[in-house]
């Protein structure tokens, strides 16, 4: 907790004479821990001479930023017209069934988060999906049963 | 020393094509053969990806898509010498996809090392720059309007014009900025420049900086393409190293500083105004227009806002003269369009051409139909906000009035294929969730409207209350046309109404009850 606190002071440090400067602290506390944790809104907030309803509209606003931890991997899954159009509504539904989970959820053993995702600008290889940074065309839902069972072995 | 070239674009990637790199250089390790591997950017085959390119002296000799299996058998062939091959497709430039192609804002895409400036400058990068630097800004704007450029974010308003005002605004500061949200489904032009030729974007943002006399430029990229900014932020490195950015543009008296931000994945955020907000560190909230961004834009200053692809055709308009661009195209539509071809197409990917190609030309010509080999039913053009079309309207050529008659958008020249399975009904639906989804919420008809939406089309798909269900749908996307603030909820009419015209009987409606 210590040490986290002293990394978003860091960062604040770092960014906080940028112009336009929240949305990239923002972004380099989540890249750092994963999220965004409200106990930091007031230091931003601080910071850059914001109130924290506004730090937190800015926050809640964006579909990348989270205040949760996600698991140890974030799966997305395109589901724009252009995969549609090759099958992702099937491969939503069979990755949603063999995590047990539905958007926006953790599998019960924090591995695995599920996000809906549109368009990877993938969409000549559609169904795409992005597995962490990593985005993967043409898609099986077979290949992403094999992605996700390595991605547990490694994490 | 023989080069191989395999492209670090991230459809490629997506595709295996990192591994394919490492399989080859493994291989040619083994057996001592000394090679070069150069990460290009892609040709835009998006089917024959991983494609591998090997120098040889009659031009670059094709292989592909390759898997890290088929690398020893490559190998074994002799393809570093162009060696026949199952996988080898001849000579790349020979290849009738790219033969006919009228490349000029994608001239290097897929040819050069993408972060290498040495490379940029090889292949005619930076001959803009240098004619703009000696020219009045006056001269500058004048050749762009007179190349007859149009916006390629979607809404085709003439570029000159919009940079004129902005060089006639009077400000201690004014900026560029470029639009590389690209939030449009069935759309990757923006992504395949910043991946495969980011110096044409900053060359393009540097010309508009001395030409309006902006300073400071920001690239407002989705942070969906991790690869893409990547590559930008290299290229902006050398840039400022070899002196194209920052004090003194290359020895002259004019500076431009350029820097990369990151969006968070809100559709919106690609709305102009939207943008700017979240560049200014705000929610994505869409602003009253006036006053345009050209008059009040980034911190209230005077502002060019452009799409990537726009700002990245501007240094061959300087380096060939607006002539040389204003003589592809037709009717008003001048130029060339970056075309992306998706969805359910066998040969999916991006074809440069002048505008007037016809949509079947590009579905079957180029696309050679579906990729089920089913029929193609629909196709929607201009992403999420555009109209879906059916086959009867396929010999319409690519050109913002003609669609426009057709009460259909050309857009960003995303074009997605639909074969004979899909519901035109679910699509409908999913604009109208699409558009919730992703609404700022600053006016009730786009985010109330949405939402109603998804609930009466839900009515439609169940059979229940179906004729006052289809009346209110229509009365419901009256409402969100001549109502909205911003075209998202001002356009999800036009793939709902689309597809309820051209597809009645996906509605439930007979052909002839469909005027009801
Ligand atoms: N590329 C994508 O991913 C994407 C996504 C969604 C929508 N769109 C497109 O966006 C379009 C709508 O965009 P919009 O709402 O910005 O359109 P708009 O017509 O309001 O504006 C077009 C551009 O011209 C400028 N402009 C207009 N009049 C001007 C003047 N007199 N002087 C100087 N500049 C002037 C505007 O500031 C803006 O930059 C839609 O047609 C859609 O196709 C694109
Ligand atoms: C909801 C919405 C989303 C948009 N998304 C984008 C986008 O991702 N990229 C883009 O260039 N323009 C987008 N636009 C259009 C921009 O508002 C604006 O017209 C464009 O950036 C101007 O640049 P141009 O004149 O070079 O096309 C969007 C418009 C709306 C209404
Ligand atoms: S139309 Fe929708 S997205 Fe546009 S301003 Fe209104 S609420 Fe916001
Ligand atoms: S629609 Fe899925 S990657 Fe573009």
């Amino acid at each position: 907790m210590h040490d986290q606190q002293a990394r978003i002071k860091s960062h604040i440090e770092s960014h906080r004479h940028m112009a336009g400067a929240l949305m990239p602290l923002l972004h380099a506390i989540q890249d750092d821990l994963g999220y965004i944790p409200e106990e930091c809104y007031n230091l931003v907030a601080k910071a850059l001479n914001l109130s924290i309803a506004e730090v937190h509209g800015v926050v809640t606003f964006y579909h990348h930023f989270r205040t949760k931890p996600p698991g140890r991997h974030v799966l997305q899954v395109c589901r724009a017209e252009s995969c549609q159009a090759m099958g992702c509504t099937a491969l939503e539904t069979h990755v949603k069934s063999a995590l047990g989970i539905d958007y926006h959820e953790t599998t019960s053993d924090g591995t695995i988060t599920l996000e809906p995702v549109y368009c990877l600008g993938n969409c000549a290889c559609s169904p795409a999906i992005m597995l962490d940074d990593q985005v993967y065309g043409r898609v099986s839902p077979q290949q992403v049963e094999h992605l996700l069972a390595s991605a547990r072995e490694v994490s | 020393m023989n080069t191989v070239y395999i492209p670090r674009d991230s459809s490629a990637l997506s595709l295996g094509a990192n591994q394919v790199a490492a399989a080859i250089a493994k291989k040619a390790a083994a057996r001592h053969l000394p090679i070069q591997i150069a990460r290009n950017g892609s040709r835009g085959m998006f089917w024959l990806e991983p494609l591998v390119e090997v120098a040889t002296p009659h031009g670059r000799m094709a292989y592909g898509p390759v898997t890290p299996e088929q690398v020893s058998s490559l190998f074994d062939a002799g393809f570093l010498d162009g060696g026949d091959h199952a996988l080898c497709l001849g000579l790349t430039d020979e290849l009738p996809w790219m033969k006919h192609q009228e490349r000029l804002t994608f001239a290097r895409v897929g040819i050069t090392d993408p972060v290498s400036l040495q490379d940029y400058i090889a292949h005619d990068g930076y001959k803009g720059l240098r004619n703009a630097i000696a020219m009045a800004p006056q001269d500058i704007v004048q050749q762009v309007t007179d190349s007859g450029l149009r916006g390629r974010g979607g809404a085709a308003f003439p570029t000159g014009i919009k940079w004129k005002t902005v060089l006639e605004a009077t400000a201690e500061q004014k900026y560029i900025v470029c639009n590389a949200d690209e939030g449009d489904s069935g759309t990757f032009s923006d992504r395949m420049i910043m991946e495969g030729d980011p110096f044409v974007l900053i060359e393009g943002m540097t010309i508009a900086g001395i030409a309006v006399g902006a300073t400071q430029g920001y690239i407002y990229v989705r942070s969906e393409y991790p690869h893409s900014i990547a590559a930008l932020n290299l290229a902006i490195k050398s840039a400022y190293e070899a002196g194209y950015l920052g004090r003194g543009i290359l020895g002259s008296q004019l500076d431009f500083y350029l820097e990369v931000r990151r969006a968070a994945g809100a559709y919106v955020c690609g709305e102009e105004t939207a943008l700017l907000e979240s560049l200014e560190g705000k929610r994505g909230l869409v602003r009253f227009k006036p006053p345009l961004p050209a008059i009040s834009g980034l911190f209230g200053k005077p502002t060019v806002i452009n799409n990537v692809i726009s700002l990245a055709t501007v240094p061959i308009i300087l380096d060939k003269g607006s002539a040389y661009y204003r003589d592809y195209g037709m009717g008003r539509s001048r130029g060339t369009l970056p075309i992306q071809l998706a969805g359910n197409i066998k040969h999916g990917g991006l074809v440069e051409k002048a505008f007037g190609i016809t949509l079947r030309e590009l579905l079957y010509d180029y696309g050679g139909g579906s990729a089920t080999g089913r029929p193609i039913k629909a196709v929607q053009v201009g992403g999420p906000l555009g109209a879906y079309l059916p086959e009867s309207q396929f010999d319409t050529p690519l050109d913002y009035e003609e669609f426009s008659k057709l009460w259909a958008v050309l857009g960003h020249g995303g074009i997605v294929a639909f074969d004979d399975t899909v519901d035109m009904a679910h699509m409908a639906r999913y604009a109208f969730e699409f558009c919730a989804i992703e609404s700022c919420g600053k006016c009730t008809p786009c985010r109330i409207g949405s939402t109603r939406g998804v609930e009466v089309m839900d009515k439609i798909i169940a059979g229940t209350e179906h004729a006052q269900s289809v009346a209110l749908v229509r009365d419901l996307s009256d409402t969100m046309l001549n109502g909205s603030l911003c075209a998202l909820g001002g356009m999800t009419p036009y793939p709902v109404l689309s597809a309820l015209n051209h597809f009645p009987e996906d509605f439930g409606l007979l052909k002839k009850e469909q005027a009801a």
